[in-house]
């Protein structure tokens, strides 16, 4: 069973702003039956561009409806251009978190609300009928993937078919998914090269503050970032890491496993 | 939950142990611990008891002899048995046969044999979920070392004619083998294995009241096979391990009470069964039955809710504390809909809302009335959060008319 949270279960219990909306100003839609999950999206806005009402119908899961009723709530006294910068990530948030694999309920909510946008200014929603799939099971285009590999951050091919589904049924595309990751990953790495120190601190200092310290802090310690000098990284570990005869062990794999992860693989972990 | 009660129709996942197996168990964990190839008493004894336990295994799957019988730990490890033991002990054949439906320790496992440079032919099924026996009869070449198929199907209960089967396949080829996955079908309907010319039947005890981890094999000549796990003499040197005493006993005595219970089996499960599918049949406008109607055991029905997902249905039934499961692919942890409802064609309106009920004899009918009474409640609530509200309404009109 999911280990959803008590907002998800509220929301899909009692799922708010369900229905149509007979005269609606847009209308947006995102998936299909046959994938497994479809949501449609309705929006009234008045003259000044505010969204007074919106209503939804989903055929999805628990975290399918949730993730619709919560945008529902999210956008209703929003100008629509305000709500054109809801995020999939904040679905997410707003609802207290979803499991990985249901991520893709999130980004088929986000998707709806883009076509519904893009219906109220009347905007040609680009179909290329000539563009690459990717997925044929799921029906996924290239660019929908990059657009989602880029702004949700993903690294793996896990994590691409947790929030997009591709590769997820019969899997004959994750060897082109992984080449996308690589070819954007790639890309994003020889970035890194350019940063300033100080922006090497602020990154390590995320890492370490998301990933990492969490980790200790169960066992009962922490650490510290000292220097930066290029990849090589001095830390102090505090608490019962420090005595613990692990600490070298927990040092070498997991905190510069976790860095080489989230930078790269030139990283080198020094204890002071 | 809202609701601490359990109604608990998800039998074909696993059951619940009953309490007499648990009190026949007891005694071998911390009093008759003994090792039972040990030479004093304390072991010795357990060695006997084994053996009474596997004379009872025999019965249930109408054997000839308890030599036939080999324990082991699951389903899972039954079919492996057979099917990697019959292969590595002739390598003179590189076919095999088996049908897309299969539960994962045997399709999965052939999808692994290919890989290892095996030739696999899956059978499909038709919309009912019957087997296409002339494309089975057809594939049998010199070259096929195994047929593997189901005596029931664990998601819609239809049950496959394996005795037949069986016959045929060895009239095209006498040395050809026969695996039966009986997993779903022990303690449902009688078991006759000595009547008939299958090689190899497996059983998992977690489906008829025993607990789970242990399982059985008939082997029709235990000499066929070369064994997977290899070390001690234990199961006639076709199973190395300690003997798990306890489940063994365990699953003997579920065994009984289940043999004992096939004809209650039959009549009053099978009526329980029978009366939740016309119920939710002809209340439900949008549910349709996924399965035939004839040919199944007596307590599986699988019924598709078109235009509604399975996972939401599941957890609307658990705030009631109905236990079922389903095809959909939100349920499970994959994304891709069920294999079996998918070989058999089932609608996509119909295929991510698949819910499967399957009874035990330890449901009431007061459950089953529950039951009855709040399924279309469920679905009028979530019909009304489907956007397919133009073909929903055309099936209204449409069962109206009927
Ligand atoms: C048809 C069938 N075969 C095999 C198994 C596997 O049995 P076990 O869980 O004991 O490995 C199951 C259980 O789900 C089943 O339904």
């Amino acid at each position: 069973m999911w280990n959803y949270t008590d907002k998800v279960v509220d929301h899909y219990k009692n799922p708010r702003n369900v229905g149509s909306i007979e005269d609606a100003d847009a209308i947006g839609e995102a998936g299909s039956l046959s994938c497994g999950d479809m949501l449609k999206l309705y929006l009234k806005v008045d003259k000044n561009g505010i969204i007074t009402d919106a209503k939804f119908q989903t055929f999805g899961c628990g975290s399918a409806v949730a993730s619709s009723s919560i945008l529902t709530e999210m956008v209703i006294g929003k100008h629509i251009d305000e709500a054109r910068k809801i995020t999939n990530k904040q679905i997410v948030d707003e609802l207290g978190g979803l499991p990985p694999e249901k991520m893709h309920c999130s980004v088929m909510g986000h998707e709806a609300l883009e076509a519904a946008i893009a219906n109220y200014y009347n905007e040609e929603i680009t179909i290329h009928n000539d563009e690459e799939l990717v997925c044929n099971c799921f029906d996924i285009s290239k660019s929908f993937l990059i657009n989602e590999i880029k702004a949700n951050s993903l690294k793996t091919l896990e994590d691409v078919i947790n929030y997009t589904k591709a590769g997820g049924a019969c899997g004959r595309c994750q060897g082109k998914i992984k080449d996308i990751l690589d070819e954007i990953n790639g890309v994003q790495q020889q970035k890194e090269e350019q940063l300033t120190k100080t922006q090497m601190i602020i990154k390590i200092n995320n890492i370490i503050e998301k990933y990492i310290s969490p980790e200790l802090r169960k066992d009962g310690g922490d650490i510290e970032l000292i220097d930066v000098e290029d990849y090589q990284i001095k830390v102090k570990l505090s608490g019962r890491c420090q005595s613990c005869n692990r600490s070298k062990l927990t040092l070498t794999h997991f905190v510069e496993a976790t860095l080489k992860e989230h930078i790269n693989d030139n990283i080198e972990i020094i204890q002071v | 939950m809202t609701n601490s009660r359990i109604i608990y129709l998800d039998n074909n996942a696993t059951t619940k142990v009953d309490k007499k197996v648990v009190e026949a168990m007891l005694p071998y964990f911390s009093e008759n611990y003994g090792n039972p190839s040990s030479m004093y008493e304390l072991g010795g004894k357990n060695s006997k008891v084994i053996q009474e336990s596997r004379e009872t295994i025999k019965e249930f799957f109408g054997a000839k002899n308890a030599k036939e019988i080999l324990f082991t730990a699951s389903g899972s490890e039954s079919a492996n048995t057979a099917i990697r033991g019959i292969l590595s002990a002739d390598r003179s054949k590189n076919h095999l046969i088996t049908t897309k439906v299969e539960h994962p320790c045997v399709l999965n496992l052939h999808k692994q044999l290919e890989k290892e440079g095996y030739k696999i032919t899956y059978i499909g099924v038709n919309s009912i979920g019957e087997i296409n026996e002339d494309e089975l009869y057809d594939a049998v070449n010199e070259k096929t070392a195994l047929v593997s198929c189901m005596y029931a199907n664990n998601e819609t209960g239809t049950i496959f004619p394996v005795e037949e089967i069986a016959e045929k396949v060895k009239s095209k080829n006498r040395n050809t083998k026969i695996f039966v996955d009986a997993v779903q079908t022990a303690g449902k309907i009688k078991l006759d294995v000595q009547n008939t010319e299958i090689d190899f039947m497996g059983i998992s005890g977690h489906k008829f009241h025993a607990p789970k981890g242990i399982g059985a094999l008939y082997i029709k000549s235990p000499n066929l096979i070369t064994p997977l796990v290899i070390g001690g003499h234990q199961e006639s040197g076709k199973r190395a391990g300690t003997e798990n005493v306890p489940y063994i006993v365990g699953m003997a005595k579920a065994a009984q009470m289940a043999q004992d219970s096939l004809e209650y089996e039959l009549t009053t499960v099978k009526r329980l069964r029978d009366k939740l599918e016309t119920a939710i049949l002809s209340k439900i406008y949008n549910a349709r039955l996924n399965s035939s109607s004839q040919n199944r055991v007596p307590n599986t029905t699988n019924i598709g809710f078109e235009y509604v997902e399975g996972e939401l249905i599941l957890l609307n039934m658990n705030d009631y504390g109905i236990c079922a499961s389903s095809g959909s692919a939100c349920t499970s942890g994959s994304l891709d809909p069920s294999h079996v409802l998918k070989a058999m064609g089932i609608p996509f309106t119909a295929l991510h809302g698949s819910i499967r009920f399957s009874l035990s004899r330890y449901n009431t009918e007061e459950e089953i009335d529950f039951t009855i009474e709040k399924m279309p409640k469920i679905m009028e609530k979530l019909t009304k959060i489907s956007p397919f509200q133009k073909e929903l309404a055309e099936l209204k009109r449409r069962k109206g008319l009927i």
